[in-house]
């Protein structure tokens, strides 16, 4: 395949792109706190979502030492354990891996990769920092607050979210929650504007879309799927607010609650749960996207090979995304709904196996005869193959609803969902740090402690995880608080969850030692120079690292696509898209 | 979800429009140096401004998608008596049209550069803004003091939840109007100027089309409509 297109030798003009009207700080204050420039906000957002995340790791130790060693810590009652899963599953699924893929890798690397000085509403973007920082800081209240967090479950389904046998369900539980929630959808919805207009207008010259790195891709069509899915979010929190403050019964059945009526009628929980799944399974994939499109770059670069199949890649993630709104209610199986609907259901969702399964396929065969740099970043992306895989075969069980039925109360679910929405987003995301955390501070993160975090935490994810699938399997129930007699649960299984709950607190104790690698290597880091791993994508040809203000001193103009690694007669194992000329010619057979 | 199904279907069918206009079948791998770009002079023919009002226009679509699915999926319970609408709706959604209207003439005049004509329009243009919201306040009032308070009935409760919900888009918007206004009350309308004008028109026309379409709905009027295209498809 030789007939590449060249257009004439001579390099493009430079940027005709219209400059940007960038805002200037004037003060520490505007320019480190209160800052509209993107790489600053990516900062706040990631450092924010990492904070508000280890309280979430701790939660999980708190329930694993519950469901290990029962009764042993008094402090853990029925009451906390529910507020502790609650809040470990909310904090985790929105506040950390939302957060941290879109406004973290979002705002720091779409106006980088695209060659643009900034996203095009600075100010909006401000604010979307602002009103999601509020929201945390609201969540975090509810810790404080009489009768503490909410213990509905993350997915607080009524009626049970706003009686009085919840915890925080009559208290200020609920509703600090659902405040939180729509304080942090308008943020989202501010931010995410901004994400997909900066890809839509703000690319420089010679960036089409075809050009663009796949992690861009997945950031902006997850960005879009999270616009209109978020929505169903929001108008269930209004509306379950309006249940709880205004009495009024819009997912309120009657109901009798200690003996007394409540004034409740007619409302429908069911209405709810639609409402909620709707957008609860894009947002499975809206925490997925961004990581097939990082792992897609981490494997390139490390691989010094192009990606195979990038056309397909970039097809799958567009196809992934229009397909995850119409499988939401394979989440309602056991609600009671017609069967007809869950065959329905059950369809789109093994079909959305076959775009996802060509992209695990392109991934290992970009791996194939590629030269491998076992890397921390390539570890993690290597780890995150496998791991996806583990998940998303479990999946394929879950999907059919026959099989979801029997399993669906069972520790089963937790573990394929921690495996497929858990670990293997975690995982890409300590790839991304790893990877770029030399763009974002000027200096390599220590090699040793990587490597200790990376083992612990792999293995031990497995060490967690694989053994919940078989407690499933065995009948254990998810979401109970102890176990008490319960004849068909063996003593082994017991000795089981021990174990579990032992991995669980070395994993987490891992991730202390990954947040001190990220300070310490502030100062003490190997300096890393402006490309340490020899990439092709603009971020990593910005003239200072890290990146000043602004970004580009003059706008840098694309000529080639962002995967031109071992270029056959280039002089390099990598050709910067910035690049112009006709050096080397493109990979044979990549298509 | 009906309803949101058929907003979703048809953003995605923009989307793929879109989309399909990309050159998504290129080969990028084989295309080094100038490449195809879409965008005349590989910049952006259309204002960042444009784009961005339109997506945030598509998520408020969504939202009241959902609110509307969520009313017609809770209707199909026994406790539902629709509520009454008072007569001074009618007017309301005269001053939100007039506001349309003045918007429109505001835009047009601004690029034909007969400022003092577009700053009046914009002037009236808020004020019909506020009297719509104090008409939509003024219908809440109406309808407590004829007692329909919002927890007796669902219908109630989605009458107050969703113009609640309306009324605060348009009070955003009002909050743009106004900045508009305080940005252009000196010196000559630029380029800038119209742009924010022609955004502010464009939000307006659209919350006028979402209004209308609520109006049918508590109205009852899209009931029957509803029901004609359920009956035509089963």
């Amino acid at each position: 395949m030789v007939d590449i297109r060249h257009s004439t030798g001579e390099p493009i003009g430079a940027a005709e792109v219209e400059d940007v009207e960038l805002y200037h700080p004037h003060s520490w204050w505007t320019r480190y706190v209160f800052s509209q420039d993107a790489k600053i906000i990516a900062v706040q957002y990631a450092s924010t979502a990492i904070a508000i995340g280890m309280v979430a790791l701790v939660l999980s130790w708190l329930m694993r030492l519950q469901l290990g060693f029962p009764g042993a810590f008094a402090f853990i009652d029925a009451e906390r354990y529910y507020q502790f899963i609650t809040m470990h599953g909310m904090i985790m699924v929105i506040y950390l891996l939302t957060a941290l893929f879109l406004g973290g890798f979002g705002n720091y690397l779409i106006p980088l990769m695209l060659g643009a000085r900034d996203m095009v509403f600075p100010y909006a973007n401000m604010l979307s920092y602002w009103l999601y920082l509020l929201a945390v800081l609201v969540l975090v209240a509810s810790f404080f607050a009489p009768g503490g967090p909410t213990g509905a479950g993350w997915t607080l389904y009524p009626p049970q979210a706003v009686l009085s046998g919840t915890p925080g369900g009559k208290d200020w539980g609920i509703i600090l929650m659902l405040s939180s929630l729509i304080l942090f959808i308008i943020g989202f919805t501010m931010g995410g504007l901004n994400y997909v207009v900066t890809v839509l207008q703000g690319r420089t010259r010679g960036m089409t879309l075809m050009r663009m790195p796949l992690t861009v891709w997945g950031i902006f069509t997850a960005t879009v799927m999270a616009l209109l899915a978020f929505p169903a979010l929001f108008v269930a929190c209004v509306m379950m607010l309006f249940d709880r403050v205004l009495g009024t019964s819009f997912f309120m059945p009657a109901i009798v609650e200690m003996g007394e009526q409540l004034q409740h009628g007619g409302g429908s929980p069911i209405l709810f749960q639609h409402l909620f799944w709707f957008f609860g399974h894009p947002e499975v994939y809206i925490v997925a996207l961004p990581a097939f499109g990082i792992v897609s770059d981490l494997i390139s670069t490390h691989a010094r090979k192009n990606i195979f199949g990038y056309r397909m890649m970039v097809w799958a993630i567009v196809i992934i995304g229009a397909l995850s709104f119409i499988v939401w209610a394979h989440h309602m199986y056991v609600s009671g709904m017609n069967p007809y609907f869950g065959f329905f259901f059950a369809t789109t969702t093994l079909i959305i196996a076959v775009p996802t399964a060509i992209k695990v396929y392109n991934w290992v065969l970009t791996l194939w005869r590629g030269d491998i740099h076992l890397t921390l970043p390539m570890l993690f992306a290597l780890a995150f193959i496998v791991t996806f895989v583990n998940g998303g075969l479990t999946g394929l069980f879950l999907g059919n609803v026959v099989v979801d039925v029997p399993l669906s109360d069972t520790m089963f679910v937790v573990a394929h969902f921690h495996m497929v929405m858990g670990v293997a987003p975690i995982l890409v995301i300590f790839g991304a740090i790893y990877h770029w955390y030399p763009k974002i501070t000027g200096r390599m993160l220590n090699e040793v402690m990587g490597q200790i975090h990376f083992w612990v935490t792999f293995v031990g994810a497995y060490l967690i995880f694989f053994p919940m699938h078989y407690l499933g399997l065995i009948g254990m129930p998810r979401r109970y608080y102890e176990m008490g007699e319960t004849a068909f649960v063996p003593a082994s299984a017991h000795t089981l969850n021990e174990f579990i709950t032992i991995m669980a607190l070395v994993v987490g104790a891992a991730q202390l030692l990954f947040l001190f690698n990220l300070i310490w290597s502030i100062r003490h880091g190997r300096e890393a120079g402006g490309n340490p791993w020899r990439a092709t994508t603009l971020e990593w040809q910005t003239p200072e690292t890290p990146p000043r203000h602004g970004n580009w001193k003059e706008l840098p103009v694309v000529y080639r696509w962002p995967y031109d690694y071992s270029v056959p007669g280039a002089a390099e194992d990598f050709i910067p898209q910035n690049q112009p000329g006709s050096a080397g010619h493109a990979p044979e057979g990549a298509s | 979800m009906n309803v949101t199904l058929i907003l979703l279907a048809v953003i995605l069918t923009i989307a793929g429009w879109w989309l399909s206009r990309q050159r998504l079948f290129s080969k990028p791998w084989l295309e080094v140096g100038h490449a195809f770009d879409p965008r005349p002079d590989g910049r952006p023919s259309i204002p960042p401004a444009k784009i961005g009002l339109g997506v945030f226009l598509a998520v408020v679509a969504a939202l009241f998608s959902l609110f509307i699915s969520a009313y017609f999926m809770r209707m199909a319970s026994t406790d539902w008596w629709s509520t009454p609408m008072p007569k001074v709706l009618w007017l309301n959604t005269a001053i939100l049209g007039l506001g349309s209207l003045l918007l429109h003439a505001a835009r047009v005049t601004a690029e034909r550069h007969r400022d003092e004509a577009s700053r009046t329009a914009l002037i009236a243009a808020l004020a019909a803004g506020l009297a719509f919201l104090a008409g939509q306040v003024f219908a809440w009032r109406e309808l407590t003091d004829a007692g329909f308070l919002i927890a007796d009935n669902p219908a109630n409760s989605f009458f107050y939840m969703i113009s609640g919900m309306h009324g605060l888009h348009i009070l955003g918007g009002l909050f743009a109007l106004t900045r508009v206004i305080v940005r252009t009350r000196a010196g000559p309308m630029d380029e800038r100027a119209v742009l924010s004008i022609t955004l502010c028109a464009t939000y307006w026309h659209f919350m006028l089309a979402v209004w209308l379409v609520l109006f049918a709905l508590f109205s009852g009027w899209a009931n029957d409509f509803v029901e004609l295209c359920r009956q035509l498809l089963t």
